[in-house]
């Protein structure tokens, strides 16, 4: 059945409209917008007051199918997602098996379709395995559906390797993510280096692990000519490294998380686990950095980097709890809340980085937009409704969020996904 | 006695330079009870502790151990090896079977960081930390500065000096919080790649030279140099720390005629310290030990005794 959005503020991100619109769906396409839209045997939703934005996409998350699913599922994925106000996401590869072949990433899509509430597109890997040893078939890959190839969870740390693999995907025309961090120099440190880990007295990871790949790969993407995107950045010298590398021209494009432009490494005094994220949180001076490089486009797109576990793994100690975080269900919250609200991004920005970036990014033709003959994605929220995060609340199968007892701004009232409502608040 | 209110010893960080002060006083009307002919008062008899200990110690625990056995509490030791944490427990975990069994207070020792925090904020027996990865020693601390008053009548105004491998110092890190807190003035003093960054906003002087450090101070705490920091390449040798950082009798001829020298043991004789040294005059180091057993048992006191 079609349906019929009413008294939509659409929101894209070159503007916001000034005028309320009707925003008609069906067959899983936009097929009109106009004043007044008068229908038949629609089904219609009221967005009166509310914003309508191009369903939102994150090209970082983890649903931990196939290996884990006590972690977290396709579909248990898929709700949290529609929860959050995305209609697509990108699942990385570190699961058990790894996704580096085609008949996975075959089963992955399957599954998803089944599910059929998001639209989940699965990332490969780069190397086999993710063991830095062999590229995948990347025209494989392609052609069985991956948007974007990466070794997320670690580095591609031979730089040879790293530049066969950016030099033949860009022959192929698949995207690389670089998760970027040296492991010799992090050498199982588990909290940023600094002043907090010096008083914590827990292993810290300096941010140079970091900065020394993001160095690395703007030369190689400088001297191939290619794109490389760089997964969760979380440093002010990260930023001004990409910042630079923008500056000539170099193809690189970055995504940062909402924990790094909310959380520091002063949160991890408490010892709760679920602060224990890779890249750690890092100082004040980095958080505020990161949402500078978000304001002036250095960083391109938000992603949550949704990283379920269990409650039995995350109530080990700071040592050896597993690194990450759940996102997808407060990501709008604390986007809203600390770069909106803040006016850090305007209402059009928030979708340039949340949805119209991304979807350039990773190729996704007709969506991160709304206008007639795109896909009928679309998220509505409430910008000015308040509501405090609930371990109940969560529908992800993990619940490990440092976020629980915060209060947000903004609000997912209604997920539309292919003209179809897949979450209604 | 009153003064304390705290379930728990988690660190030196948080407790207040009169708490310390009680503690430490404390301690003094206790260390004579190890001197009687019988070495026990019933001050926590019926009172049952658990020393968790998952990383190796020997004097820590035994000083725990005798600590409470003085005070008439039952005690038991669980360590690393024969426990269900190597069966893929966790320490949370183990700590909630060992408290059901109705124990009044845990004594833990663990690798990382921040596991006796954990347990202070799950569990309502009372909790002490005997080591947290590299963040404190509480105990440790107040039985060096019990020490160190005994010998000297006083802390504040002195200059300390600790003396080697900070960044991955408990030892360290305790001191450097409960002197302070009691008017000392400390300087670290060590290798660089050894110096944890942003020590000095703990409100203390760093330096890589030893012999001004020797010169200057009341009291030369010596901390044990991990045989294995050479291979994470902290060092270039071992040999080159002995010269440069070692302390002999040779280099202390420059310090003051009453110095105390330190050390949480056990010791790398002929590393961090000469064995003349370890040995000689200025050395307090078995002293240490003996008012460890004071300080533990003030500590079991005040957190179980009121309780």
């Amino acid at each position: 059945m079609p349906l019929l959005i009413k008294n939509a503020r659409i929101v894209n991100a070159d503007k916001i409209n000034d005028q309320d619109r009707d925003i008609l769906l069906d067959k899983g396409k936009i097929i009109k917008i106009a004043p007044s839209i008068k229908a038949d045997n629609v089904k219609s939703v009221n967005a009166s007051g509310k914003l309508v934005m191009p369903g939102l996409i994150d090209i970082h998350v983890h649903f931990r199918q196939p290996g884990r699913e006590d972690k977290e599922t396709i579909e248990t994925g898929s709700k949290a997602a529609a929860k959050g106000g995305f209609t697509t996401v990108m699942c990385m590869p570190n699961t058990n098996p790894v996704i580096d072949n085609g008949m996975i990433v075959e089963a992955i899509l399957e599954e998803a379709r089944r599910v059929g509430l998001v639209n989940v597109i699965p990332i490969g890997a780069i190397t086999k395995g993710q063991k830095d040893q062999e590229l995948v078939d990347m025209f494989e890959l392609k052609q069985a559906g991956c948007l974007a190839l990466s070794d997320d969870g670690k580095s591609v740390v031979n730089s040879q390797l790293m530049r066969m693999a950016l030099q033949y995907s860009k022959m192929v025309g698949i995207l690389l993510i670089e998760h970027c961090q040296d492991p010799l120099l992090t050498s199982g440190g588990v909290m940023n280096e600094g002043n907090s880990s010096t008083l914590l007295g827990l292993k810290a990871d300096p941010g140079i692990s970091e900065t020394v790949i993001v160095a690395r790969d703007i030369e190689l993407a400088r001297y191939l000519d290619t794109q490389v995107h760089l997964a969760h950045m979380s440093l002010r010298r990260s930023v001004e490294l990409i910042r630079f590398a923008k500056s000539q021209g170099i193809k690189v494009t970055a995504e940062a998380c909402p924990h790094h432009f909310t959380l520091t490494d002063d949160d991890v005094k408490s010892f709760d686990t679920n602060t224990k994220v890779n890249p750690p949180l890092r100082t004040r001076d980095d958080v505020q950095a990161i949402k500078e490089g978000i304001k002036d486009g250095t960083i391109d797109c938000i992603v949550t980097d949704h990283a379920p576990h269990t409650r039995e793994d995350k109530e080990a100690d700071f040592d050896h709890a597993p690194f990450g975080m759940i996102g997808l269900e407060t990501s709008v919250g604390l986007t809203v809340t600390e770069l909106v609200d803040k006016k850090i991004l305007s209402w059009p920005e928030m979708v340039e980085k949340m949805s119209a970036a991304p979807a350039r990014i990773v190729g996704l033709e007709n969506k991160g937009v709304i206008k007639e003959g795109a896909d009928a994605d679309i998220t509505i929220i409430d910008p000015q409704k308040e509501w405090e995060v609930k371990k109940e609340d969560f529908v992800s199968k993990s619940k490990n969020s440092p976020f629980i007892g915060r209060k947000f701004k903004g609000y997912v009232e209604v997920t539309i996904y292919k003209g179809k409502i897949v979450y209604d608040g | 006695m009153s003064g304390w209110s705290r379930k728990d010893l988690l660190d030196l960080q948080t407790l207040s330079q009169q708490e310390i002060d009680l503690i430490l006083e404390t301690a003094k009307s206790f260390k004579e009870v190890s001197t009687r002919e019988v070495k026990k008062v019933p001050a926590l008899r019926g009172k049952t502790v658990v020393s968790l200990f998952i990383e190796n110690s020997t004097r820590t625990r035994a000083s725990f151990e005798l600590a409470a056995k003085r005070l008439s509490a039952d005690i038991i030791n669980i360590s690393a090896g024969g426990s269900s944490i190597s069966k893929g427990e966790t320490v949370l975990d183990t700590a909630r079977n060992i408290e059901a069994m109705n124990v009044d207070a845990i004594i833990v020792r663990h690798s990382s960081a921040g596991v006796p925090n954990q347990l202070a904020q799950n569990l309502k027996a009372s909790i002490i930390n005997a080591g947290d990865g590299c963040r404190e020693h509480p105990t440790q601390a107040l039985l060096d500065m019990f020490t160190i008053k005994e010998k000297l009548g006083k802390i504040e105004g002195l200059r300390v000096a600790i003396i080697g491998d900070i960044l991955h110092s408990r030892v360290a890190r305790s001191n450097i919080w409960g002197l302070t807190k009691l008017g000392a003035r400390v300087t670290v003093c060590g290798p660089s790649t050894l110096m944890p960054v942003g020590i000095e906003k703990m409100g203390v002087q760093t330096t890589s030279d030893l012999g001004h450090v020797i010169k200057e101070s009341d009291v030369l705490m010596v901390l044990r140099i991990q045989l294995e920091r050479q291979r994470d390449n902290f060092l270039p040798s071992l040999r080159e720390y002995a010269k440069q950082f070692g302390i002999n009798k040779e280099k202390l001829n420059q310090a003051k005629k009453n110095v105390l020298i330190m050390h949480p043991g056990p010791t790398n004789r002929g590393l961090e310290l000469s064995a003349d040294v370890a040995d000689g005059e200025y050395s307090v180091i078995l002293d240490q030990v003996t008012n460890g057993v004071a300080i533990r048992m003030a500590v079991l006191y005040l957190l179980l005794a009121s309780a």
